[in-house]
């Protein structure tokens, strides 16, 4: 089993016992240059597939986080809001951005690992 | 920013900027760096503290030349020519038949009939058509194979001195023709970042070796679009196309002290430019809005676009510009407002992803700037 899976919005979803860590990859932050502000949902806000989730501005642009699964919002990571440059400082560690409770079982098979993200990035590159 | 999908065109500087991982986007009809490794923030606090190299070549270079180059480009431009010495130069604008801003352009008397003007990339093409639209009997041309590029900062002045003393020691608005190193180039003490700085205009040829002067010194480094946007943002100065174009008129953009009081009402030349009746009638009797800084309750950038509501929800102007100031750690944006709204400290709403967000009229400059003027 994997232990940290990717999507095709450039977030990685760590697979925890109970719950599932969101972020940023390295390539997003890089794609979305200086970050300077980071709006977190609300504790115990219950999300669908595909809502928008999170909202991070850069000094260029803005940009929405989407989940791509349905769940329930356990936990935020605050220090976000007070240190917006920890997504491009630290996007896979100290910069995670919120946890969320699965409301079915977690698929991993649904999501790339990281071989997969990094030729997926590579082709959008070219 | 103005992205244009037709082909793009390269600087002489392309390769200078791959070297230095430029971010390249097309804009204004060419590949250009928005950012370089160190980011927009980096390069924007580097440029205030030390010294910031920008390419410019961009920009249109104009040329004009003639007996009546100065009746002639006062029917364009709002400022009085004759009083204009030579290689000083001032900010001003094409006015429109209408009263608006066809562009904003820096004009440079070189000689007695011989005026030098930078204007902005998008417009360079309408605004030379425009030049030889209304002015038959000069010589008028876009400079071929020249550059341009902008050395601004804090200690832009320190690498002036040792590579030409002469533009080290003009004022703000003046120039001067100097050799840097066997290199012959125009300089002027001028630039869009509110920082003290030099704009070179030099030969193609000659432009990567000088270059290659100037980032010689450790505190020099390439500046990216990005870094040059936040700058002029802090610093208060309009960018043509978004805080204001064709339908707003100088008054409107509160660029009303371009105009040469000679120009204005009562004064020995009064008029006579494109627009002057309504811009002149604007600037005596007030308009209805103009343009205005704001600073942002909260973190979240308030970006172009955005609607501006009063107190009762009703909407009374909108952002032109907005995004983060790295200097003030903050957002900062900049909007037209209605009239009554737009004192120093009106507190007005910002519509942000459907929600009001509080923001405050500002004055301007947000950053003061530290330009030099003897």
């Amino acid at each position: 089993m994997e232990d940290v899976v990717y999507t095709k919005e450039h977030e990685w979803l760590k697979v925890g016992s109970d719950s599932i860590t969101v972020g940023v990859t390295d390539h997003a932050q890089q794609q979305l240059g200086d970050v300077v502000y980071v709006e977190l949902p609300d504790l115990e806000t219950e999300f669908v597939a595909g809502d928008e989730a999170v909202i991070i501005e850069s000094v260029k642009a803005a940009g929405e986080i989407t989940i791509p699964f349905d769940g329930v919002v356990v936990e935020i990571n605050e220090t976000l809001v007070e240190q917006p440059d920890l997504l491009n400082t630290a996007p896979q560690t100290e910069g995670w951005m919120f946890r969320v409770v699965p409301k079915d079982k977690f698929d991993v098979s649904k999501f790339m690992n990281l071989e997969e993200y990094l030729a997926y990035v590579q082709d959008g590159e070219q | 920013m103005v992205l244009n999908s037709l082909a793009s065109k390269k600087t002489i500087f392309y390769d200078s900027h791959i070297a230095a991982h430029g971010n390249m986007v097309p804009f204004a009809g060419y590949l250009m760096p928005v950012n370089y490794s160190a980011g927009i923030i980096k390069e924007h606090l580097h440029t205030r503290s030390n010294a910031g190299l920008f390419d410019v070549c961009h920009m249109g270079q104009i040329l004009i030349k003639g007996k009546n180059a100065i009746p002639s480009l006062e029917k364009l431009i709002p400022v009085d020519l004759d009083a204009l010495k030579i290689n000083q130069q001032l900010y001003s604008v094409f006015t429109s038949p209408d009263g608006g801003v066809l562009d904003d352009l820096i004009i440079t008397r070189w000689a007695e009939d011989c005026f030098f003007l930078v204007v902005n990339a998008t417009c360079k093409d309408q605004d030379l058509e425009h030049l030889k639209r209304y002015i038959t009997a000069c010589d008028i041309s876009l400079m071929p194979h020249q550059s341009l590029m902008a050395l601004q900062g804090l200690r832009a002045v320190e690498i002036m001195s040792e590579l030409a003393p002469e533009a080290a020691s003009l004022q703000f608005m003046h120039g001067c023709c100097s050799d840097i190193n066997g290199i012959a180039c125009y300089i002027t003490r001028s630039g869009y970042t509110g920082e003290d700085g030099f704009e070179i205009s030099v030969a193609d040829e000659y432009a990567l070796e000088l270059s290659a002067h100037l980032l010689s010194y450790d505190y020099c480094q390439w500046i990216g679009l990005g870094a040059r946007d936040s700058l002029r943002l802090e610093a208060g100065l309009c960018l043509y196309g978004h805080d204001m174009d064709k339908n707003t008129s100088p008054i409107e953009a509160s660029i009303g002290w371009s105009i040469s009081r000679s120009r204005r009402t009562g004064g020995s030349k009064a008029g006579g430019f494109l627009g002057s009746d309504l811009i002149l009638q604007q600037f005596s009797h007030g308009v209805k809005k103009r343009r205005v800084g704001f600073v942002v309750d909260g973190r979240s950038p308030v970006r172009e676009g955005a609607d501006i509501t009063d107190s009762n929800g009703q909407i009374v102007g909108k952002i032109t510009s907005g995004g983060f100031g790295p200097t003030l750690q903050a957002p900062i944006a900049m909007g037209y407002v209605s009239e009554e709204n737009s004192n120093e400290g009106s507190r007005l709403d910002a519509i942000v992803r459907g929600k009001p967000l509080p923001i405050k009229v500002a004055r301007m400059p947000f950053v003061n700037q530290r330009y030099y003027r003897g």
